[in-house]
């Protein structure tokens, strides 16, 4: 991994009267990093965008983008950013071929004729190039968002919560389009979601926040996959099963039991072991169901904040 | 830079419907005006004459396009206003409400930058608008109604040879300019506070509306307060048509209304830049 800290926020804080909301924040994101920004509805998201993108001032804190301070090099960190911030919104009275000439003029990208059609058709919306934004529907609209975010051929591109909205199909669309940017064309890639399994799919780091401050950083592979994991085994009897597991060694990992299940905390290699062993001492093991902590957590969390 | 950017907001401003009010409500609004006075324009000159019959006597042709363009300008100088702040008051507020602010100001450009090119592209509008309405109300009237000598009712009767009028016209709606662009920038001020057009159109209105009120209520305690409203100076451009002219007000109002414009743009910038975007 790339050690250049592409985006570095330090004690980032933003408070409306009584209202945090971002709190102390810190994250690092590094060169090639498809780094995600996850968290429930509310949670802070996009205020910390808008922040990055200098729509809102913190409170406190201080932002560097490309190693340069955001509040006195604004202006050439933006040269080298594109970004989508919530649902992208367009001057609906113009083609999506003129949304993207207006824009691409004021970020200094090339609007030349053949640089706009080949975004649009990145996006997959080259045969709607001459029709007016306010006959798109929002996957539309997303799509053209990302266009206008590529169009001056971004070193970091911002997207915020880019799925929203779209059918699976156009969910994996973006996604594809995500990694392909990340590991063909080499951009850093910031991604805000409120879906975790969206963000183990294209991200390798992440940082989990909620109530606007940091809850978790890491590695998706360190947060998602860790050595051990949550399993529950749903059993034909359990006080059978309950008996013969005091007997082993995965006593110290059991957690707990409820119904016909038992729930341990197991290496990721042991579950099938304990499986095996269940079977051969007679039981009828009908699921084998592993859970990640960061998964729970993160689901009460967002249940929490809905 | 800043040319790319006004000729963006120029091309954003001419793509709205909104645009085109103005344009056609002087384009109906000033044929139904020449169609009456055509009609019964006689009784305007016959009651503006009617202490002078006495003793002189009228030649040539007084129902004039000269008369009648100066009769439209006092009738409609304060309806054109309201076309201005259609478009005024949508120039910041308009990319709020459509959601593009955050499109804009995610830009690698100033936000002083963009202030300035929205507030040219707006003065651009309001010069052209005005362009339409002198061609309208002067040309147009010229050609159907012919010059001759312009009669103007004020303190006194005025009467101005043919040859002496079109300058005046040229200094009125030079005038004209300045009063419509410090409307243009009080708009753009409300249009800086909000995230929808509606709210800066009313309360432009509404303050125009309470300082003429004020400017012609009789009462002596509003006295101190009324060189201080903006409206009494925008009727200045009246000044050009008296004799002789009353430069000296005239350039006095006219400084007056230019402090307004430069105040209110730079408070108008100033907000815009704090502005947290929350759209």
């Amino acid at each position: 991994m790339d050690t250049e800290k592409i985006i570095e926020v330090k004690g980032l804080t933003k408070k409306y009267k009584n209202l945090v909301a971002v709190d102390n924040l810190d994250l690092n994101v590094y060169r090639g990093d498809v780094f995600g920004f996850l968290g429930p509805n509310g949670a802070g998201k996009s205020t910390t965008i808008r922040m990055l993108l200098t729509l809102i001032k913190p409170t406190s804190g201080y932002i560097k983008i490309f190693g340069k301070s955001l509040q006195k090099s604004r202006i050439e960190i933006l040269k080298k950013t594109g970004a989508i911030v919530e649902k992208p919104d367009f001057y609906l009275y113009l083609t999506a071929y003129k949304n993207l000439e207006v824009l691409g003029k004021i970020s200094g990208g090339d609007t030349s004729k053949k640089n706009i059609m080949k975004m649009l058709e990145l996006v997959g919306l080259e045969k709607r190039y001459n029709s007016k934004v306010k006959t798109f529907s929002h996957g539309m609209k997303q799509r053209l968002g990302i266009a206008q975010a590529l169009l001056h051929d971004p070193e970091l591109i911002i997207l915020d919560e880019p799925t929203t909205g779209l059918d699976p199909q156009g969910m994996k669309e973006i996604r594809d389009l995500i990694l392909y940017l990340s590991k063909e064309k080499n951009k850093t890639v910031f991604l805000s979601s409120h879906i975790l399994h969206e963000v183990e799919m294209i991200a390798n780091r992440m940082i989990i926040i909620n109530k606007g401050a940091t809850q978790v950083e890491g590695t998706v592979d360190e947060l998602l996959n860790p050595d051990k994991l949550r399993v529950t085994f749903e059993v034909n009897d359990i006080t059978k099963a309950f008996e013969i597991v005091k007997l082993t060694q995965w006593n110290a990992n059991f957690v707990m039991k409820e119904k016909n299940r038992l729930v341990f905390e197991l290496p990721k290699n042991e579950s099938a072991e304990l499986n095996k062993y269940f079977i051969e001492n007679g039981l009828e093991v009908s699921a084998v169901i592993p859970t990640r902590s960061l998964e729970n957590y993160f689901l009460k969390i967002t249940e929490t904040n809905q | 830079m800043i040319l790319k950017l006004i000729s963006i907001e120029l091309g954003k401003i001419f793509r709205k419907l909104r645009t085109y009010i103005g344009f056609i409500a002087i384009g109906v609004l000033v044929p139904v005006v020449q169609i009456s006075l055509y009609f019964t324009g006689e009784g305007y000159v016959d009651f503006a004459t009617r202490n002078l019959k006495d003793s002189f006597f009228f030649v040539g042709n007084l129902l004039n396009g000269y008369l009648i363009a100066y009769l439209i300008l006092q009738a409609l100088f304060i309806h054109i206003p309201f076309l201005i702040v259609l478009v005024g008051s949508d120039l910041l507020a308009g990319e709020a409400t459509s959601g593009t602010y955050r499109m804009l100001i995610t830009r690698p450009v100033s936000r002083i930058s963009i202030s300035i090119s929205k507030f040219f592209a707006g003065f651009i509008y309001t010069n052209i608008l005005l362009l339409w309405l002198l061609l309208i109300s002067l040309f147009v009237s010229i050609i159907i109604f012919g010059t001759g000598e312009l009669i103007v009712l004020r303190d006194k009767v005025y009467i101005f040879a043919s040859d002496d009028i079109l300058w005046r016209f040229i200094l009125a709606y030079g005038f004209a300019v300045l009063s419509m662009t410090t409307v243009l920038a009080l708009s753009y001020l409300f249009s800086s506070m909000v995230e929808n057009a509606i709210g800066p159109i009313v309360a432009s209105m509404a303050v125009m509306i309470i300082f003429i009120i004020i400017s012609a209520l009789p009462i002596d305690i509003l006295e101190p307060f009324r060189p201080y409203l903006f409206t009494n100076h925008m009727i200045k451009w009246r000044e050009f048509f008296g004799d002789p002219v009353n430069y000296s007000e005239a350039i006095n109002s006219g400084l007056i209304l230019l402090l307004h414009i430069i105040g209110l743009f730079l408070i108008t910038t100033y907000i815009f830049n704090r502005k947290d975007i929350l759209s």
